[in-house]
């Protein structure tokens, strides 16, 4: 997932500060357990599977909104397109 | 599993950046759960998505208001309805039951008001393009008549000849009040002598009696003053005439053009500022008149306000069917209603409300409408929270303009329905299906398919 990532400074509160360009984002409580495990190099399937167990999302939904959520990273440029 | 799925979003902080959207609340949208106290899920799974819904109330209420601004400062005044903004037989019906005459602009909405029990006298014909056939039925049937053009003159004289009566009838005039665009297309100018010579042609003629005058100065004016002006232009117009030629002009028609509160697209206050209240319309109406009128004369006025009673009345409820993030980072959300059925969605922001509480910050997003053209863009700032697919949004005020402006383009109409004032729910347009639209075709018999 890319150098950036790692090194965004992320805290429990979902405060989210980029030291390259000082940006700072905020995001809620599944956004942040998504970065934390794309930090960590965790997959798309076990992704999903803590949004379906920790959330109760239907898994489906889930996968939909990962994807989503990856276009928005991308967006901001905090991950690389493809 | 202890906390609640919640869609995943991130917002970049603007630091020292207020909302660029200037009007909607960054946290939260607002919620309508119901309609007149007729839920949303209710109405949808009666009649389905998507769902025009107008309200009898809100209608009654609005035509009170309007009609109350005016008679409690001018003895004598009639609201005629226009057609135009909407047509629908059930609404119409309402307006005319609350006393409103009606104002067509084409024999289809002359006819239109003839079924619905409209007698030709209650009724004033507008409009640039007046079939010959179209002016014998309204001289025959004693419509007051508003001429556009010379030919049209000359038209009236003929069917005069004809039918053996002498119309009364009423000439457009179009004007400078200050106000762009200035609708000149319409009858004869003001300012260049033009309505002058349509005056004297019609005394020249000797077969038309001059009982009335009318302007419409354009649409969703928001300048009172520009009223004013055109009321003290149309009673000395009036004054001239009665003295030169002896004709009495019976009628002062005004015309319509009042906003409803709807967001203008470019102006940037809420409707609620920058809208001003229909008192203030009719105070410069009726002091124009009370202050230039002779004594003890007191001519109809006539009003044809369409969108400012209608409007307000109406709206839409659309499903979100699909989700897509745009490159440039907004949410897009495909609904199942577009600008084939939503005319107005060319001039308005509308208010869009969700029909549930949806946790989430607000973000900017787009909502397109179902169809595979680019043009399908319905709200391009909207500024709402991440939606689920199946969520309602409810559009207002979309009561002028769209249930007659809309056309059958790629999908079916939806059907229209009407919230009573006890709360009941009727039908009043059933949604379209393919019978509409192949009953007036034909295939020639070499064409046809084979079986
Ligand atoms: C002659 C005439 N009268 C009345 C109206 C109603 O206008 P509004 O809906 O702006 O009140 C129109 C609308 O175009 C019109 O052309």
């Amino acid at each position: 997932m890319g150098d950036r990532l790692t090194k965004l400074a992320i805290s429990d509160e979902g405060f989210i500060f980029d030291p390259e360009t000082g940006n700072s984002y905020t995001t809620n409580p599944t956004g942040l357990l998504i970065l934390r495990m794309l930090k960590e190099g965790k997959g798309e399937e076990e992704i999903v599977k803590a949004l379906t167990e920790e959330f109760g999302a239907e898994e489906e939904e889930a996968r939909r909104d990962l994807y989503d959520f990856l276009e928005q990273l991308r967006a901001y440029g905090l991950v690389e397109g493809v | 599993m202890a906390r609640r799925y919640e869609k995943p979003v991130i917002h970049r902080l603007h630091v020292g950046h207020t909302n660029k959207f200037g009007f909607a609340s960054p946290y939260g949208a607002k919620v309508r759960k119901s309609i007149d106290g007729v839920p949303i899920e209710e109405l949808v799974s009666r009649f389905g998505s998507p769902l025009f819904v107008f309200s009898e109330r809100r209608l009654r209420q609005k035509f009170r208001e309007v009609k109350n601004a005016f008679t409690l400062r001018y003895p004598h005044v009639e609201l005629s309805w226009s057609y135009k903004t909407n047509y629908l037989d059930a609404i119409v019906a309402i307006l005319h039951s609350e006393g409103a005459t009606a104002e067509v602009v084409s024999e289809f909405e002359y006819e239109k008001a003839r079924r619905m029990g409209i007698p030709g006298s209650k009724i004033i014909y507008n409009g640039p393009y007046k079939p010959i056939d179209s002016l014998r039925v309204a001289v025959s049937e004693g419509a007051r008549i508003n001429i556009d053009t010379f030919e049209e003159i000359a038209d009236l004289e003929r069917v005069a000849d004809e039918v053996g009566k002498r119309p009364k009838v009423a000439i457009r005039v179009n004007m400078d009040t200050g106000i762009y665009p200035r609708w000149s297309r319409f009858g004869f100018n003001y300012e260049s002598g033009q309505a002058w010579d349509a005056v004297k042609r019609i005394a020249l003629g000797g077969k038309l009696d001059l009982v009335g005058l009318h302007c419409h100065i354009g649409t969703f004016i928001l300048k009172p003053e520009a009223y004013e002006i055109e009321t003290r232009k149309l009673v000395e117009l009036a004054y001239r005439i009665e003295d030169e030629f002896g004709f009495k002009i019976e009628y002062i028609d005004v015309g319509g053009g009042f906003p409803s509160r709807n967001r203008l697209k470019g102006i940037y206050l809420p409707p609620e500022v920058a809208v001003p209240p229909i008192e203030e319309y009719a105070e410069r109406i009726t002091t124009a008149l009370l202050n230039n009128l002779r004594p003890g004369d007191y001519p109809l006025l006539i009003l044809e306000s369409g969108r400012a009673i209608v409007d307000e009345a109406g709206f839409l409820i659309t499903t979100v069917h699909a989700t897509k993030r745009l490159p440039d980072g907004r949410r897009g959300y495909v609904l199942d209603a577009g600008v084939n059925i939503l005319f107005t969605a060319f001039w308005y922001h509308f208010n869009v409300e969700v029909d549930r509480e949806v946790s989430g910050g607000a973000e900017p997003c787009v909502l397109y409408g179902p169809l595979c053209m680019n043009i399908d863009v319905v709200e391009d700032r909207a500024h709402l929270p991440p939606l689920p697919r199946g969520t309602r949004l409810i559009l207002s005020p979309v009561g002028a303009y769209n249930v007659t402006q809309w056309m059958q383009f790629i999908r079916y109409r939806p059907a229209v329905v009407l919230i009573g004032e006890n709360g009941e729910v009727d039908l009043i347009r059933e949604a379209e299906d393919i019978s509409d639209i192949v009953s007036r075709e034909r295939v020639p018999e070499r064409l046809k398919p084979k079986s």
